[in-house]
């Protein structure tokens, strides 16, 4: 898959220090689940999925998921935060084959 | 001539019995096997989640009733619970009964995320049970369980 890896994060712009955010992120992934064959060969298609998802604001975790092969290819995620100062948000995508996917965000409070 | 007789009567006690073991256990396989899905579903949930009593309530899962697509099935999550540095929401899970790994994602929180949501999109391979559970960091679980109907399933080609 091209562009695997490349991600997308969202944070609201106007941000007051103690406001809870939502974030939302996209990540360019195929997350194969190792059970589906290929049509034309018959052989299994090897499992190749994101098993770890970790978001840090300013070095300090607020989000961790671990995701099965049932998360969809290009896998969405949303969740949130609670902003005091701002920072950088960063997220960094696992998979299974070792690869690593990082993002980050600044998210700038008024 | 009575010692015939006497054996004869032996094995057929034997056969007898033999027989009524064979029922006996079949009927005792029989039944684990009728619900064994939805049992293996709740022993993993107690294996990712910890087990204890649960309670069906302050979760909300936010999902299309009929999903059209089973490649991607938008799930929210929302648990109704204060996020206080000392009573929080610690993880919330999503389980998909009827797939082959019923796991599809568990999200831990701090008590820094602020609200107990998340959202996802979800693989599901034919209509389902859809469970999510809650728990917070004192160890009490909350669940929702929603029923998705697929139309088209997103496993295997």
């Amino acid at each position: 898959m091209a562009n695997i890896g490349k991600s997308k994060i969202r944070v609201p712009r106007k941000v007051k220090a103690g406001d809870v955010v939502e974030i939302k992120a996209l990540v360019r992934h195929p997350m194969e689940t190792g059970l589906r064959k290929n049509k034309k060969t018959g052989k299994k298609i090897p499992a190749h999925y994101i098993n770890m998802v970790t978001a840090t604001f300013n070095g300090a975790t607020v989000m961790e998921a671990e995701w099965g092969a049932a998360v969809s290819a290009d896998p969405y995620i949303s969740f949130f935060l609670k902003v005091d100062k701002a920072g950088t948000l960063k997220i960094v995508w696992k998979d299974n084959k070792g690869g690593e996917f990082v993002g980050t965000k600044m998210i700038n409070v008024q | 001539m009575s010692k015939q007789w006497i054996e004869k009567a032996i094995s057929r006690r034997g056969l007898f019995k033999s027989l009524g073991v064979i029922t006996a256990s079949a009927a005792v396989l029989g039944i684990p096997q009728k619900g064994r899905a939805g049992d293996d579903v709740d022993a993993l949930v107690a294996k990712t989640m910890g087990s204890g009593p649960m309670e069906e309530k302050r979760v909300t899962i936010e999902a299309p009733i009929i999903a059209e697509n089973g490649k991607v099935v938008p799930i929210k999550v929302m648990v109704d619970h204060p996020m206080d540095a000392d009573n929080f929401i610690q993880s919330i899970a999503i389980f998909v009964d009827k797939n082959p790994i019923p796991m599809a994602a568990k999200f831990n929180l701090t008590a820094n995320s602020g609200k107990a949501q998340v959202a996802a999109r979800i693989k599901m391979g034919k209509t389902s049970k859809v469970r999510a559970i809650a728990r917070t960091n004192t160890g009490k679980l909350y669940a929702a369980i929603n029923e998705i109907k697929v139309t088209i399933g997103g496993c295997g080609g």
